[in-house]
């Protein structure tokens, strides 16, 4: 805005600067113009159309429009771009062609030879026109004649290079027209200038870059041309390409470093490495440091100014893009930048001068950004300003210590003196800051005059730090920073400020698990607490830090002394306890009990084995290790023990406790893990599924609230838990590593004992762990003596020896000399006692403890057994044989159905799949010495052996079969099967038919004995036998005691065969063989065997004239289906009871198969009227029989009207079934009396011959 | 190249850390304690976007300069973080401007396949601190790899 009369100073690097334009010709023209000019000319942007490649720009156009004079051109060489005149523009108001030719045309050449003369070719003449002068000279030329003749005379080609601007100062629409006309004309040109000229200056830019590897060339030189480029587009407010050409001059000077670091060193580069003599920091106020400008380009600069000069450039221009938080990055960048480079460049830096430099750099940064930004961004934006704040912080940390700012007696005479030089370093103030309070250079003067001031100015930093970290959330970083102001509060005596610090930064490191920054801070912490004199926490992070692995043996060992010094001293105040946690100390491994099972009866000795792993580095004496036990009585509590036992202790009785890594986060170790399970509701009604999903069952464990770590510092509530039970171990010296203490103690009232607490006490110390986890428990308990009586095989069978197991359970009952036990015989069961008899004595544990003989002395109403003394829980077991007598014989059952009865029992027994043995039980009583009750102890025998009979008939001689079947496991040997007779009749003979031998009878088989039955006189309807047989085990040799036989009675009853029955069949006649299909005729004939008997006496019998009928009743049955009877099958006979008397019946049957066929039976029945009271025989179905029989009976005797004599007597049967009477009964013939002698025949069939098929089943 | 190797559990405790010059562990093992505020700030900055993206790499997390224990060393440090939230730290040293920031990358993702390996090993339980031969093996090589 200087105004074109006034002097220009030659050079003015400040923001003012704009494209310098040129004005010649009419000077008052051009003031006149002028306002309206500079007003104009930036209103509408331009585009701005750029060389390679990049992108165009709409620019708003300033100028700076001073008088034309010939020093303002740029001589050959000149490379300065800020001074160069972009435009030319020659000014004139001649509208008289004499004027023109007179004055302006020989001023125009004159002006055109200048600019040719420095090959300037940027011009413009601008004809004004003016309308009233117009007015005033009538001889004018036409206007355009003049503007013409400039053009020819001037404008060669370029006719646009002369512009009109009509009447500039009215306000007419034509003025307008002509304005918007020139200023676009100007701007294009101006444009157009710039496009060039920048152009040549780059082009000659790069050139002079592509010669930096030539020996002469010089950075500094270098720098001043490219930075010439960035002020012309600060220039043309294009701030981003400046800031573009600072970059690439920073990345070169950077390369340049690297490149020296490398070897690669170029020679201007050595300047730069003089040592540092100044570190007054940044300078940010200024838009340029021309202090530091001008030492570049005395090519005087150090590293430190160049970098400080390119920062404050980079920063103005960032500043004027509006990006002060990439100001912060940048600067936290060149910054460690900085340090670095000189390191690499080997600069020699005098100690703290960095540190200076750095600290008043942060400083100035963020105050710069302050200025320039409001609080409410500064807020938000912390996140990258912090990290200048945290720097600033450290480097006045370093400060201090160097300067002896720290220490608590100040700054002795070297460190004043180093504080000296480096305040001399710093030089004088800036006077932009020297009115500023605040200053940074200030701040760091007062910072380093005393010790006060340092303090004040360093909390004020750090807290300013921590803060800020705090608030975006960086809170590892605010530690770190609390972590250092903790150790100035230490330097500085004051361990109560120091403390909360450490706290909180363990706090974090123990939250997230971070050992050695854990033991570091510890160690802090420790220092710390002992300046407090917190005794229990000190000798708590002593105790961590004596057992941390991260430390080396020394301080180790260190800071165990200092718990055992501490345990040793205080013996001032003996109640006075301290209670520290136990798992810095030692951790517990395991446990063990003995008895494995842990469960002990009352007065037993149990003991418990721990095995401790000491996280000392020394041997620790302890005085007392204690284990703390609560006690519950609790019912039923051995189940539950045993239960528990299988549920949480290996078989082994080793119950480990989990390794705790205290270095892991608390996150990851204390939280179980997920228990879950499936869940399925089905409705009640219908079992369909109502909902599902899963639980998590320890929910209340997951969720529950964590627990503060600050805790694992803190000795919190560990409580001393007092009981009257207490576990102890006095005087142990735990080594290093694990060691295994042992307890013992004897067992008193039963119950559930828990273990709770484990202690160890150093001296006052008490080590203490609260909890054991899993759940440790033992269980005490009391047991009354028992006596279990028990076979030793799986059952007793009778008859022979067997072995019974006694065992004595003592419990809580000391059995002594004499004590016996009394058994009261049974009198079929009998004790035998051998000579001697071994009892064993074992111990609860199943351990044998001794083996004694044991004397039995039996008389005939008492066994008396002397037990032999054994402790307490202790078992006596011992063995005894007993021998069941074989008692009552075993009944063959009811006499008079036996025949009968028999096979259907068997049919039964056969569907059951296999025989129970018959049991008896014998009931001992025994007296124990331990009660005045007897015990009542039952045995139960089984009979080995089940035996049946049966009668055999051969015509008329009898045969009686005794079958013996073994039902036991073992073999027996069978001797002496004998039968006699039991009943009075004495002429009938029993003739045996067996060997002599003894037979072997196995398990599971049988043996058959076979008696003939002979008889001289009428045989008695009944017989009663006694089989007997001797039997003994077939293993065993001899036997001590003879045995007593086996008996078996049983009744015979209507053995005298009294019908003889006999089937024929005969082939139709004329052919020799029957034949399927055709019809044979089956005889059967009934003979009476013997005359009147006894047993004939019943209602069936007849009597007249001395003449004795009985009525039977035959019936023709074929099971098996191979005959189909024709006819009536079944009748009713008159059967005269006499000898040799003999009814035959006829009858058609046809086979159906063909083969050897067995003959149908026939079947006899006694036919009884119906006012026969007893024939309980026939069951219901028979009844039915009868009542289709009783029907088929009368056509039966309609028919067959001649051959029956007392035919009255069956109407008078008949007549009263028809009165609704009961029907007559059948009453079936015991086999005895019935002889079939065609039994077992069989009768040749062959197939019909024109049957072409032949079945034939095989069943 | 490396001048430290950290790998970090989701709960930000370290599974692996390892430094080569050893006698400076703990310096170490404080830079990358703190650099997990810069990690945990970029995780949440970029959010879903991350995961989005598969973009594990978080960058620069920041430099730091520590003239009194590393004279020449400026440290730079640079985070990695898995889709399982573990996060890979290295501390490299500034000095080396040759390492390029796809140098790095490489780095990185041949540290999260050694890693990988490390998990698929049945006998190791995740969360557990790596002690795997192959798994320091590797780290040793990216730690004296010169360039």
């Amino acid at each position: 805005m200087a105004a074109p009369a006034e002097p220009l100073p030659p050079v003015i690097y400040t923001m003012e600067n704009k494209p310098i334009v040129t004005c010649a010709g009419d000077q008052n023209l051009f003031t006149s113009i002028y306002p309206t000019l500079s007003q104009q000319l930036p209103r509408e942007p331009m585009e701005w159309r750029r060389s390679y490649g990049r992108a165009p720009k709409m620019i708003h156009l300033e100028s700076n429009f001073v008088q034309f004079k010939e020093e303002l051109l740029p001589k050959e060489g000149n490379k300065a771009l800020l001074t160069f005149p972009f435009l030319h523009i020659y000014w004139t108001e001649c509208c008289d062609t004499e004027v023109y030719k007179a004055t302006v045309k020989d001023d125009l050449t004159k002006w055109q030879n200048v600019l040719k003369a420095h090959s300037s070719v940027d011009w413009l003449i601008v004809v004004v026109e003016n309308d009233a002068k117009k007015k005033n000279k009538t001889n004018i030329l036409p206007r355009t004649s003049i503007v013409d003749k400039i053009r020819n005379d001037f404008c060669n080609k370029q006719s646009d290079r002369c512009v009109v601007l009509s009447d500039p100062l009215k306000d007419s629409s034509r003025t307008q027209e002509s304005w918007n006309a020139f200023l676009t004309k100007l701007r294009t040109s101006l444009l157009m200038s710039f496009t060039k000229n920048l152009g040549k200056f780059e082009d000659d830019m790069r050139t002079l870059r592509e010669k930096r590897t030539e020996p002469g060339w010089s950075f500094c030189d270098y720098f001043m041309v490219q930075e010439e480029l960035a002020f012309v587009f600060e220039m043309l407010q294009q701030f981003e390409d400046a800031l573009v050409q600072y970059d690439e001059l920073d990345a070169l000077f950077s390369q340049y470093v690297v490149n020296f670091g490398a070897g690669d060193g170029a020679n201007w580069l050595t300047f730069f490495c003089q040592p540092v003599k100044s570190w007054n920091g940044l300078i940010l106020r200024k838009p340029i440091d021309m202090e530091k400008r001008e030492l570049i380009q005395r090519q005087e600069a150090t590293l430190l100014d160049l970098r400080s000069y390119l920062f404050s450039r980079q920063c103005t221009l960032l500043l004027f893009l509006q990006r002060p938080w990439e100001v912060a990055q940048r600067a936290l960048e060149l910054l460690h930048n900085c340090v670095q480079e000189l390191k690499l460049l080997e600069v020699s830096v005098p100690p703290g001068a960095l540190d200076c430099w750095v600290f008043l750099s942060c400083l100035e940064v963020l105050q710069r950004i302050e200025g320039c930004c409001d609080r409410a961004q500064i807020d938000s934006n912390i996140a990258h300003t912090v990290g200048l704040w945290s720097y600033a912080t450290e480097k006045l940390k370093s400060l201090g210590y160097l300067c002896g700012l720290v220490s608590e007696k100040g700054p002795n005479s070297e460190d004043l003196n180093r504080i000296v030089d480096l305040l001399a370093g710093l030089g004088a103030e800036r006077p932009e800051t020297a009115n500023t309070a605040q200053s940074p250079y200030k701040k760091l003067k007062e910072a380093l005059s005393s010790v006060e001031a340092f303090e004040k100015h360093y909390l004020e930093l750090s807290h300013a730090a921590i803060e800020m970290h705090t608030s975006i959330g960086r809170t590892r970083s605010a530690r770190l920073v609390g972590k250092d102001l903790a150790e100035f509060y230490m330097r500085k005596k004051s361990p109560q400020k120091a403390e909360i610090y450490l706290q909180g930064a363990l706090k974090n490191y123990l939250a997230e698990g971070w050992a050695l920054p854990i033991t570091h801070t510890r160690k802090q912490l420790a220092e710390c607490q002992k300046h407090l004199g917190q005794t229990e926490n000190y000798l708590q992070t002593s105790s961590l830090l004596a057992s941390d692995h991260h430390l080396t043996e020394e301080e180790r060992k260190h800071f165990c002394q200092e718990i055992l010094s501490f345990a040793s001293r205080q013996t001032d105040s003996p109640g006075h306890k301290i209670v520290l946690p136990l798992h810095c100390f030692a951790q517990l491994r395991d446990l063990h009990f003995t008895p494995s099972n842990a469960v002990v009866h009352v007065g037993g000795v149990l003991s418990v084995e721990i095995t401790m792993c000491s996280q000392m580095p020394i041997p620790v004496y302890v005085e007392q290790i204690a284990i703390n036990v609560h006690f519950s009585i609790e019912k039923n509590n051995y189940r539950k023990t045993a239960e528990w036992l299988t549920k949480h202790k290996t078989s082994n009785g080793i119950i480990n406790f989990p390794v705790e890594t205290s270095p892991f986060p608390a996150s990851q170790n204390n939280l179980p893990a997920l228990e879950l399970y499936e869940m399925f509701e089905r409705s009640p009604s219908d079992n369909s599924l109502n909902t599902t999903g899963i639980i998590c069952k320890n929910v209340h464990m997951l969720l529950r609230r964590q627990e503060s770590s600050a805790s694992l510092e803190t000795p919190s509530g560990v409580a001393l838990e007092d009981g009257a039970h207490v576990l102890k171990c006095s005087g142990v010296t735990l080594e290093p590593g694990a060691n295994r203490i042992t307890f013992r103690t004897q067992a008193k009232e039963p119950g559930t004992y828990t273990l709770r607490q484990l202690r160890a006490s150093v001296g006052p110390v008490w080590f203490v762990l609260p909890h054991l986890s899993p759940r440790v428990q033992y269980d005490v308990y009391s047991q009354e003596p028992q006596l279990h009586v028990e076979p030793l095989a799986d059952s007793l069978l009778a008859g022979i020896p067997q072995k019974v197991k006694f065992t004595v359970t003592t419990g809580h009952y000391t059995v002594k000399n004499g004590d016996s036990l009394q058994l009261s015989n049974a009198e079929a069961m009998l004790i035998l006692c051998h000579a001697e008899n071994r009892a064993v004595i074992y111990s609860n544990t199943r351990e044998k403890a001794s083996d004694v003989s044991l004397r039995v002395q039996s008389s005939d109403k008492v066994t008396s057994i002397s037990l032999p003394a054994a402790p307490a829980y202790h078992m006596i077991e011992f063995e005894l044989e007993v021998l069941s007598l074989p008692s009552a014989p075993v009944t063959g059952g009811d006499s008079s159905t036996l025949g009968v009865t028999e096979p259907h029992r068997k049919h039964k027994d056969t569907q059951k799949a296999g025989y129970c043995m018959a049991t008896t039980d014998h009931k001992v009583s025994i007296d124990c010495p331990w009660s005045i009750y007897s015990t009542v102890i039952a045995l139960t025998f089984s009979v080995p052996f089940r035996t049946t009979h049966s009668l055999l008939s051969a015509g008329t001689r009898k045969y009686i079969q005794v079958c013996v079947q073994n039902l036991s496991e073992l073999d027996f040997q069978l001797s002496d099967g004998n039968l006699v007779d039991t009943g009075s009749s004495g002429d009938l003979q029993l003739v045996p038919l067996n060997t002599k031998t003894p037979q072997h009878i196995y398990s599971k088989q049988s043996v058959f004995f076979v008696w003939e039955l002979k008889w001289t006189r009428e045989p008695p309807p009944s017989l009663r036998c006694q089989f007997s047989v001797g039997f003994s085990p077939a293993s065993e040799g001899r036997l001590s005691i003879p045995l007593k036989p086996y008996t078996y009675e049983f009744q015979v009853e209507n053995f005298f065969t009294l019908y003889s029955v006999r089937a024929e069949i005969l082939p139709p006649s004329g052919t020799e063989h029957c034949r399927t299909g055709s019809l044979c005729s089956l005889e059967v004939s009934i003979t009476r065997l013997s005359d009147l008997l006894e047993v004939d006496k019943d209602e069936a019998l007849t009597e007249s004239d001395d003449y004795f009928s009985t009525k039977l009743m035959y019936e023709v049955v074929d099971n098996s289906s191979n005959w189909a009877v024709c006819g009536k099958s079944s009748g009713v006979i008159s059967m005269p009871v006499a000898a040799q008397a003999t009814h035959r019946v006829h009858m058609e049957v046809m086979p159906l198969f063909a083969g050897y066929l067995p003959l149908p039976d026939v079947r006899l029945f006694k036919y009884l009227p119906h006012h026969s009271a007893h024939s309980s025989q026939l069951d219901a179905d028979s009844w039915i029989e009868n009542d289709s029989l009783s029907v088929d009976k009368h056509v039966d005797e309609q028919l067959d009207s001649g051959s029956i004599k007392s035919r009255g007597s069956v109407h008078s049967a008949s007549s009263s079934e028809h009165k609704g009477l009961p029907m007559p009964r059948l009453q079936a013939l015991p086999p005895g009396q019935v002889f079939n002698s065609s039994t077992g025949m069989q009768i040749l069939v062959i197939p019909s011959k024109d049957d072409h098929v032949l079945e034939v089943s095989v069943t | 190249m490396a001048v430290c190797v950290a790998v970090i559990a989701k709960e930000n405790y370290p599974l692996y850390i390892r430094s080569i010059p050893t006698e400076n562990e703990l310096k170490f093992h404080y830079m990358v304690h703190t650099s997990l505020d810069v990690v945990d700030e970029k995780i949440s900055a970029m959010g879903k976007a991350l995961v989005d993206q598969r973009e594990l790499y978080l960058g620069l997390l920041y430099p730091t300069e520590d003239y009194k224990v590393y004279p020449s060393h400026q440290l730079c440090r640079y985070g990695y973080v898995t889709n399982s939230k573990v996060k890979f730290v290295m501390v490299v040293d500034s000095s080396n401007t040759a390492l390029r920031d796809n140098e790095i990358r490489s780095m990185f993702r041949k540290l999260h396949n050694s890693y990988t390996d490390v998990m698929c090993n049945p006998f190791y339980n995740p969360g557990d601190r790596i002690h795997s031969r192959a798994f320091d093996s590797m780290v040793t090589s990216m730690m004296i790899q010169v360039c």
